[in-house]
């Protein structure tokens, strides 16, 4: 500890992360007197001075992480978030365990998408890159201040530092978070290249098809990330929150899957700008709404406006800064779209049956998911506004509205991927579909039959529109390959990336309604010895017993897991104890196969050595997440798409 | 397409600003209301930290008094600790509940940055801060003489949060 208080090390941090500042500054500066003047060397400042910004910030977050790893507990942040006795791992992922962490890590990974921005860049107008480029450093030079102001991660305990630190949230413990922070961040980080696109494109008055090529694999990018975070999300609440939910509807969980819900419109509404001129103003619109709203995620949750579970950090005072710097940039931009958006409507025509009018509805009926989502999130709020008391909206208020629309939604990307630009007509749709429909309500009707006795219609609806999702799409590429399988792969990387994200969607809700309608569960006292059965498995406690953990120590119990009186899986519980801040973790052992989980928790200990466990079932509980593993892989598909790279080629052959 | 139009996303974004920004203000969000509050204080029969011997429940009322969850595992508490000796020195009583501690630790922070505490209730295994619902230290409880919790705070007693419990203290007077 002596030694990193004589190196500086955090010292050295929060000065990187002022010389950050200082370049944030001048790259929103000297591009945009650059593009005013008309003078491209000032232009040619912006890629540099990206660079420069984002090489400072890496420093900086470099430095906390080194505190963290050295155990220099005077740095404050470092004594609030971890322990000498934390694994190493955890204490680089301590670096975002709380606010002032987290925060820099978003600066950082602003920085690092802007210098995505200026390398890959070329085939882009300089002008266009300048404009781009100082836009994300307003966004920079706002969220570098507030962490220089209000939550400075270098800030020491001096004179007299802590011997020890009180250790990392045992909820943050664990793989999931690991990861999951990051990746969310990314994504909520990577809508801001959409929104700096879309307010160059609107200052410059060149709202184009060429705007919408050039934002298109920077929003999927963006949306792969967003996506991927939020499944990991759910992933990590599954195993390690120890009740088996996967989604629960809280106000940060909420606040990622508003963004999401409107990159996936924004992705959508691209497409019709850059395919046929459409939809511009919208498109603009939808930009700003994505960033705005993954602004709204990251900060609103953390400033304790919203309370949550999550939300550890509640201080109203970085609220107001907060506040403040959401009013100027949505605010701003917002002003910014109402002077410049084009009035005059498009020039391109399109019929009512068209794939215009799909991808339009499409946007519609996500963008008012996403106002479900943000009314049942601020409805608490507003209620609490009104002097009427503190409530929360349950998840059957989500569900109601949300499930509707689900169904609403597939149905119409049977149709919508399959319809054609301009004019379509109503008899070509049926002749190509409607033997889609008919084997889906007939698959459907008849899985329902064999999974159980009863037949619901939830597990019919929920599966017809996966199989009709299925089963158009396939129609889809059978039409378009000309039914030959060997012409598939020559449909164009794109195309196929939106099938397997189309696809991907099926699997979800396949899962989704699996998982919803048969899963069994029972909560049990069980001594040692005794076997208990659910379903067509059999649960045999076969010992308890304490293990102990690098900074924890745990009560665990054993249990043999049989199927049909065959040993499948040896299955190990536990209740962690963490030492530092004595909070108890609950670890549920999972035995995981493609097409059911076997989820186990311990309860609470009873007399005589017994447990109260839960036993539970869930079928097809994978599917939720390799759903969104297609769409991801789709995505991934579509940003490697040729077209996006065919200008830079040609300029190097030149 | 009226320009005007253009402008009601912005003037919709004005009015949610509004909005939160009176949320913001409202109050602080620590003070979530606890389903403890307007309950008697939990049961207890707790050795004490500075002579060893054991009180109750009953020991508690008489008195308005702030009972503050503390450890000295925990970076907050020595904030706010000296806080908690010029509140003491105002003449407040403040009863200490020393949560999954060790007592010869406790005293020993005692010893070296003063005792504010009427006295401390040893918590070593956090069985009172179960029933209290402590999810994190520090919390503070208002007490009144009737031994009923009229408020909680979550987070470290400051100057700022202090002025907004201490009309609520003063009330219970």
């Amino acid at each position: 500890m002596l030694d990193t208080a004589m190196l500086h090390l955090p010292e050295i941090g929060q000065f990187a992360l002022i010389m950050a500042f200082i370049m944030a500054v001048l790259q929103v500066i000297v591009p945009l007197v650059g593009v005013n003047r008309g003078q491209l060397w000032l232009m040619g400042y912006a890629r540099p001075l990206a660079v420069g910004q984002s090489l400072f910030l890496v420093i900086s977050l470099v430095l906390l992480a080194t505190s963290f790893v050295m155990d220099d507990f005077s740095v404050a942040y470092v004594a609030a978030n971890s322990n000498s006795l934390l694994p190493t791992p955890y204490k680089i992922s301590a670096v975002w365990g709380a606010h002032e962490g987290s925060l820099l890590l978003w600066v950082t990974m602003l920085g690092l998408w802007s210098v995505a921005v200026a390398l890959l860049s070329r085939s882009l107008p300089l002008d266009m890159v300048a404009r781009v480029l100082s836009i994300m450093g307003m966004v920079s030079v706002g969220f570098i201040l507030f962490t220089l102001e209000t939550s400075n991660p270098f800030a020491r305990h001096l004179p007299s530092p802590p011997q020890e630190g009180g250790d990392l949230n045992p909820l943050l413990q664990d793989f999931g978070l690991i990861v999951h922070p990051p990746t969310l961040y990314m994504g909520y980080v990577g809508l801001s290249v959409a929104f700096a696109f879309a307010l160059a494109a609107l200052m410059s008055g060149r709202l184009d098809a060429a705007w919408a090529r050039w934002s298109r694999p920077w929003t999927t990018a963006a949306w792969i990330f967003l996506t991927v975070g939020i499944a990991l999300g759910s992933w990590w609440a599954y195993y390690e929150l120890g009740w088996g939910g996967w989604w629960f509807w809280d106000p940060v969980e909420n606040a990622s899957l508003m963004p999401w819900l409107v990159a996936t419109a924004l992705l959508h509404s691209l497409a019709v700008t850059e395919k046929r001129g459409l939809f511009k103003s919208w498109t603009v619109l939808l930009a700003i709404f994505a960033f705005s709203l993954s602004l709204l995620g990251t900060f609103l949750v953390r400033s304790g406006v919203l309370t949550s579970v999550h939300a550890f950090a509640s201080d109203p005072e970085r609220g107001v800064f907060i506040l403040a710097l959401l009013g100027i940039c949505v605010g701003g931009s917002l002003l910014l779209y109402a002077m410049k958006a084009p009035t005059v409507a498009s020039v391109g025509r399109y019929e009512v049956v068209s794939r215009e009018t799909a991808l339009l509805v499409n946007n519609l009926l996500l963008v008012v998911m996403a106002l479900a989502v943000l009314t049942g999130t601020l409805y608490p709020l507003v209620y609490d506004f009104m002097g009427l008391g503190k409530l929360s909206v349950g998840a059957a208020w989500f569900n109601t509205m949300f499930v509707p629309l689900t169904i609403a939604l597939a149905v119409l990307m049977g149709f919508g991927a399959m319809s054609r630009w301009k004019s379509d007509s109503v008899s070509r749709l049926a002749s190509q579909l409607w033997l889609a429909g008919l084997l889906a309500v007939v698959f459907a009707i008849v899985v329902a039959l064999v999974v159980s006795e009863v037949v619901s219609a939830s597990v019919v609806v929920g599966l017809g529109i996966s199989f009709w999702l299925v089963f158009a799409t396939f129609a889809d590429i059978w039409k378009k390959a000309r039914g030959r399988v060997s012409k598939i792969p020559s449909l164009g990387v794109s195309y196929l990336g939106m099938v397997i994200a189309h696809l991907g969607v099926a699997v979800s809700i396949i899962g989704v309604t699996m998982v919803a309608n048969f899963s069994i569960e029972k909560s049990v006292r069980m001594a040692p010895g005794q076997v208990e059965t659910l379903g067509d498995y059999q649960f045999e406690f076969t010992e308890a017993g304490t293990i102990d953990g690098p900074n924890y120590t745990s009560q665990a119990t054993r249990f043999n897991l049989y199927k049909e009186g065959k040993l499948i899986e040896v299955l190990t519980a536990e209740k962690r104890r963490y030492h530092a801040r004595g909070s108890i973790m609950t670890e549920a052992a999972i035995d995981v196969t493609l097409f059911r989980d076997v989820y186990l928790s311990m309860g609470e200990s009873l007399e005589d050595g017994s447990w109260g466990m839960r036993l539970q079932v869930k079928p097809f509980m994978r599917w939720v997440w390799l759903g969104a593993i297609f769409m991801s892989v789709g995505g991934l598909m579509a940003v490697l798409d040729k077209r996006y790279r065919r200008r830079r080629k040609k300029e190097s052959l030149a | 397409m009226n320009r005007l139009l253009l402008f009601i996303p912005l003037i919709i974004f004005a009015l949610m600003g509004v909005v939160f920004w009176v949320g913001l203000g409202i109050e602080d969000k620590t003070s979530l209301p606890s389903p403890l509050i307007g309950k008697p204080f939990p049961e207890f029969e707790l050795g004490v930290v500075e002579d060893g011997r054991t009180l109750t429940t009953a020991d508690l009322k008489g008195q308005p008094a702030l009972v503050n969850v503390w450890a000295t595992w925990c970076p907050t508490c020595k904030a706010e600790h000296s806080f908690l000796n010029k509140l003491a020195g105002q003449g407040i009583r403040i009863v200490g509940i020393n949560y999954k501690d060790d007592v010869m630790k406790a005293r020993d922070w005692l010893k070296a940055y003063g005792n504010p505490y009427a006295y401390n209730l040893s918590d070593p295994e956090g069985k009172l801060g179960l029933e209290l619902g402590v999810y994190g230290a520090p919390e503070t409880f208002l007490v009144d003489s009737e031994g009923i919790i009229r408020a909680k705070h979550i987070g470290d007693l400051n100057p700022k949060v202090w002025d907004s419990l201490k009309l609520e203290f003063g009330a219970m007077q």
